[in-house]
């Protein structure tokens, strides 16, 4: 355990010493909370009362799929997970360290978040905690699945960069961050049911703020545990020490899997 | 020199339809410098990542102090230390974190002192992708030996290196080997090889093309012996005396060179010229082929075959 925790406590430094990381999991969230705090407050007012749970989403986003995958690919590229494996550090360490590590970061924005978004912007502060708490984890389980898997898949950094925006980018705009999904036209809400964002900011607004919601809250923590619990395990099977084996034991296909849940999602809406 | 302890029998490594390595076999001893030569594409790498536990072989056998790395990682990653061609630690780990991450790993204390030794001491928290070459290098060597592993596995390790590090590096591989440890060097660089390995093998296309010491390797080219003559009078004048075993001669400053197939019979006839003609003799040295000039030969000779 001494060994797994040495290699969690690099991670974490890493994830503020390395200036790409630190700008994807403090500067851009923050600075993005801060401007929307100012400016989308005064375009949409009822932002306010979702200003916490979305920027906490974001933030969760930058952190796992722009900023975790990116590491992985280019450790693995440049032959340090070979000289771990000679090393003797295992697998299983390799994909739990980059979670939990950022899981750190995701914790203290979403706290810096939460405590400003009161006094800042006049943010609404959820009316069940203990199921905020619960969200924060299950949607940041979700995310970083995803991450994991994206950068176990990716062949280059180029094509990292490019699974990850395809689920960030259609996240900020359909995913009921700046918008409710209830605004959405109904082949919308379908494409948006695909989306993580979608189902965390239901599940925050249906058992963390007591809102009324388009399709079950509870529903959504289900499709969060499972499309985490997949992707986490298909990020397990498809892991590879190094991109110089030409042997790949399983097809990087198989991470479409980790859809499953959110395709089944769309089918009973 | 003891037991055997590396062993490679009949192995052979293919990556689909090419075969890399071809039914080669070797032993090292203890305490012995084993130089795996070769062209690119050889099957060096191949070689040495089947020994390190990084591919599975398609055929024979290897064995480090009896461990299979293929089939027992757990055993064997106590049993070696390597050092990889290519920079091999995230961008941003310090020397510092480097050692006590991999010693934690092998459930030894940091050695801090080695990071010392090796000329880190200055550069303990200064990120890995900041350090030089020869930094980058010492590291990495200060950290395959940390655990005191028996066999060290070392690929192009001076690769890069100016000529004072590769002296330093080549200072301490002796030090290592003559404290017990085993160690196969992979390496483009033949004079490397000549120096510091008691045993080689040429590898050409997947297959050991010529195996011994360098000294029993150059002795078996058909190279000429290089004979150095510089004498008071420089009455040596190429073309109008000829010597037993010289197949060829030429004279530049005060040195008149000649190439002898058989310097036992060629240095005997030159001396007996120059005394006959009371020229002092001033210098004289003999040189057999380097191991270089017979892997050009072995290579050259070789159908198909050739150093890239």
């Amino acid at each position: 355990m001494t060994a797994f925790f040495h290699y969690l406590s690099y991670d974490f430094k890493n994830g503020l010493r390395e200036k790409s990381l630190l700008l994807l999991n403090y500067l851009f969230p923050l600075g993005l909370f801060i401007m929307m705090g100012f400016l989308m407050t005064g375009v949409n007012p009822d932002f306010k009362t979702t200003i916490i749970p979305a920027m906490i989403i974001i933030s969760t986003m930058s952190v796992t799929l722009l900023g975790m995958p990116n590491p992985i690919v280019a450790d693995r590229l440049g032959g340090v997970y070979r000289s771990f494996k000679i090393n003797g550090i295992p697998a299983a360490h390799i994909l739990a360290v980059p979670p939990l590590g950022n899981l750190v970061h995701v914790i203290i924005v979403s706290v810096l978040i939460t405590i400003l978004g009161y006094p800042l912007f006049d943010g609404s502060l959820p009316v069940n905690w203990l199921a905020f708490v619960v969200i924060v984890l299950v949607q940041f389980f979700a995310m970083a699945g995803l991450g994991m898997l994206i950068g176990v898949i990716s062949p280059n950094g180029n094509t990292t960069v490019l699974f990850s925006q395809l689920i960030f980018l259609p996240s900020m705009i359909i995913g009921g961050l700046m918008m409710s999904f209830d605004f959405l036209s109904p082949a919308m809400q379908r494409i948006a049911l695909l989306l993580p964002a979608t189902h965390a900011m239901n599940a925050f607004r249906g058992l963390a703020y007591g809102w009324e919601t388009s399709f079950s809250p509870a529903w959504s923590v289900g499709v969060l545990l499972a499309g985490g619990l997949i992707a986490f395990a298909m990020a397990v099977v498809l892991f590879q020490w190094d991109n110089h084996n030409p042997k790949r034991s399983r097809s990087p296909i198989l991470a479409v899997l980790a859809l499953v849940p959110y395709l089944v999602a769309v089918i009973l809406h | 020199m003891e037991e055997n302890v590396v062993e490679v029998r009949n192995f052979r490594k293919t990556y689909k339809d090419l075969v890399a390595v071809e039914d080669i076999s070797f032993s090292v001893r203890r305490g012995e410098i084993f130089g795996l030569l070769g062209p690119n594409g050889a099957g060096k790498t191949s070689t040495l990542e089947s020994l390190e536990g990084l591919r599975q072989p398609d055929g024979g056998s290897l064995r480090i102090q009896g461990v299979d790395p293929a089939r027992q990682p757990g055993k064997l990653r106590d049993l070696i230390g390597v050092q990889l061609q290519a920079s091999t630690l995230p961008a941003s780990m310090t020397p510092l974190e480097a050692m006590r991450f991999f010693c934690t790993y092998h459930r030894v204390a940091p050695r801090n002192d080695l990071l010392e030794e090796f000329g880190l001491g200055e550069k303990l928290k200064t990120q890995f992708s900041m350090l030089s070459t020869g930094q980058q290098r010492r590291l990495a060597l200060a950290l395959a030996i940390a655990h005191q592993p028996p066999v060290l596995l070392l690929d192009e390790p001076t690769a890069g290196l100016d000529v004072p590090a590769r002296v330093e590096l080549h200072s301490r591989l002796d030090k290592l080997r003559m404290n017990g440890t085993t160690i196969i060097l992979a390496t483009h660089d033949m004079a490397e090889a000549e120096k510091m390995a008691d045993q080689v093998a040429i590898l050409l296309k997947g297959q050991i093309a010529a195996a011994g010491t360098p000294t029993q390797l150059t002795a078996r080219g058909v190279g000429l012996v290089k004979i150095s003559v510089a004498s008071s009078a420089s009455t040596l004048q190429p073309g109008r005396e000829s010597f037993p075993g010289v197949q060829r001669w030429y004279s530049e400053g005060d040195y008149t060179y000649f190439f002898s197939e058989d310097a036992g019979l060629s240095v005997p006839a030159i001396l007996e010229f120059l005394k006959n003609r009371n020229d002092a003799l001033v210098d004289l040295r003999v040189e057999r082929p380097s191991l270089e000039e017979r892997f050009l030969e072995i290579t050259q000779d070789a159908p198909g075959k050739g150093a890239k």
